[in-house]
């Protein structure tokens, strides 16, 4: 307990006897506008500690808003950066699999206007291992009725025929390689050639005499000569012409986009075959999405 | 040491008066009533500060710092009581606190008994009580209050002058 000294005692007790009557002051006066001074005095004391409270709250909880409660806007907006990277894959799938029931649309559309054609339609499940050769791989196979020489074709065009059938897949040399070949002629001046594969994305149109009036844009259509495409199916157009020697090099850009194939058609047979002249792809509906049509 | 004996020495000159039964009780309602009814009858009276010339008096002779604010605390409100409702309780409370703790310390180390001693002390006194109130109302209460003037000088002399006739009166109050 603290000792006050003896001579000082007196001055402690004026200070709160003094004290004591400030406060009675205090208690008594009563100001215009700020109602009674012990009041004033009382919210002028406690004010500060209570703005230095407000002010030290208002920093914690600024603190804690803008840092510590960061921690959970991270963790939400990782989450939403996964949600959205999830929205982003299955919108790109849905995107894929609409383009893909376009394409079957086509496909169907292609096999109901050559009904008496037997065809099955397959998906491209594999390429080739290295640039030495040009080639697909089908899901289906010798199950489906599918046998070597085969053609290959999709609604815009020739594709390849097929080098090598196994239970449930098979191979298919594309146009574009260098040992393919189809028989080709011209669609307007019906000048016969064959065209064949240069290991390039264009092809060649190998033994046209020089002589031969040739016109850039010119299409390219099959023969049915080699006795695997039928007849008056498109193979290409003609994308350049120079003079050789003794034949024309003629550059054939393919009517398919054999560098990007998903969907094609095979011919299940190996007899010639006659194909309707106006086997242009029609304009289809949409269909549902078939992974493996069949089209018989 | 031997100028601390001096002081002690110094000290135990100075007598410490006692007062008979009642006599302190007495003084202090007489001036109060005096203060509060002797300036119906003459205006001019009210210069007068009565229970402050008392609060010095008991002050001064006994010398003992703790009763004397005490009792200037007493006498100051009381008077602030009388004084009607303007004037708060507590205004004329701490002066008279302050000066009867002034009056006692003094009275504790200076003869006190001389008359001219006693008009100084009164002057300086009746100074230092209206020095505290022009500070109490300015500070505390927030009303202006001119800190001294000449009026304020006036009363300063004429309540040190009536306590050298005041004090006598009072000494007759003692214990022989």
């Amino acid at each position: 307990m603290v000792v006050i000294p003896s001579r000082h005692k007196s001055l402690v007790l004026l200070a709160g006897v003094i004290l004591l009557q400030v406060l009675l002051l205090a208690v008594q006066i009563k100001r215009d506008s700020q109602g009674r001074l012990i009041r004033v005095w009382t919210v002028g004391a406690v004010s500060p500690f209570e703005r230095a409270g407000s002010y030290g709250f208002g920093w914690f909880r600024n603190i804690w808003h803008h840092y510590f409660a960061l921690q959970n806007t991270t963790k939400e907006n990782e989450q939403l950066r996964r949600e959205n990277d999830a929205l982003k894959l299955q919108i790109a799938q849905l995107q894929g699999k609409a383009a893909e029931a376009d394409r079957l649309a086509v496909l169907l559309n292609f096999r109901k206007t050559h009904a008496d054609v037997p065809m099955v339609g397959a998906r491209v499940i594999g390429a080739s291992a290295g640039s030495a050769s040009q080639t697909i791989q089908l899901d289906r196979g010798e199950r489906d009725g599918i046998r070597r020489n085969m053609g290959v074709i999709t609604p815009d065009g020739v594709v390849g025929k097929v080098v090598e059938v196994y239970p449930s897949t098979s191979q298919v040399l594309l146009l574009t390689d260098k040992e393919s070949g189809v028989g080709a002629m011209l669609a307007d001046s019906r000048i016969q050639s064959p065209v064949g594969g240069a290991g390039e994305p264009l092809l060649t149109m190998k033994y046209v005499p020089n002589d031969d009036t040739v016109n850039v844009g010119e299409r390219v259509i099959t023969s049915g000569m080699d006795r695997i495409f039928p007849r008056d199916l498109p193979v290409g157009t003609i994308a350049a012409i120079k003079p050789g020697n003794p034949f024309k090099e003629i550059r054939i850009k393919p009517a398919a986009n054999l560098e990007r194939l998903e969907e094609v058609l095979v011919l299940l047979t190996l007899h010639p075959l006659e194909m309707k002249k106006d086997a242009e792809p029609a304009d289809a509906q949409p269909a549902a999405s078939n992974p493996s049509p069949v089209v018989r | 040491m031997y100028d601390a004996y001096e002081i002690r020495g110094s000290e135990s000159h100075i007598e410490v008066h006692k007062f008979r039964a009642g006599a302190i009780i007495i003084a202090t309602l007489f001036a109060l009533v005096i203060q509060a009814w002797f300036p119906l009858h003459l205006t001019r009276a009210a210069i007068l500060d009565l229970p402050l010339l008392v609060t010095i008096y008991f002050g001064l002779s006994r010398r003992n710092p703790s009763t004397g604010l005490l009792l200037g605390m007493a006498i100051g409100l009381l008077q602030d009581s009388l004084s009607g409702p303007t004037v708060p309780l507590g205004l004329y409370g701490i002066a008279k606190t302050i000066i009867g703790y002034l009056a006692s310390s003094i009275g504790a180390r200076l003869d006190t008994e001389h008359p001219v001693a006693r008009f100084a002390l009164t002057a300086g006194f009746f100074v230092v009580h209206q020095g505290v109130i022009v500070l109490t109302r300015r500070i505390l209460l927030g009303q202006p209050e001119p800190w001294f003037n000449l009026h304020l000088a006036i009363a300063a002399l004429i309540n040190a002058v009536v306590a050298v006739f005041f004090f006598l009166l009072l000494d007759r109050l003692r214990k022989q």
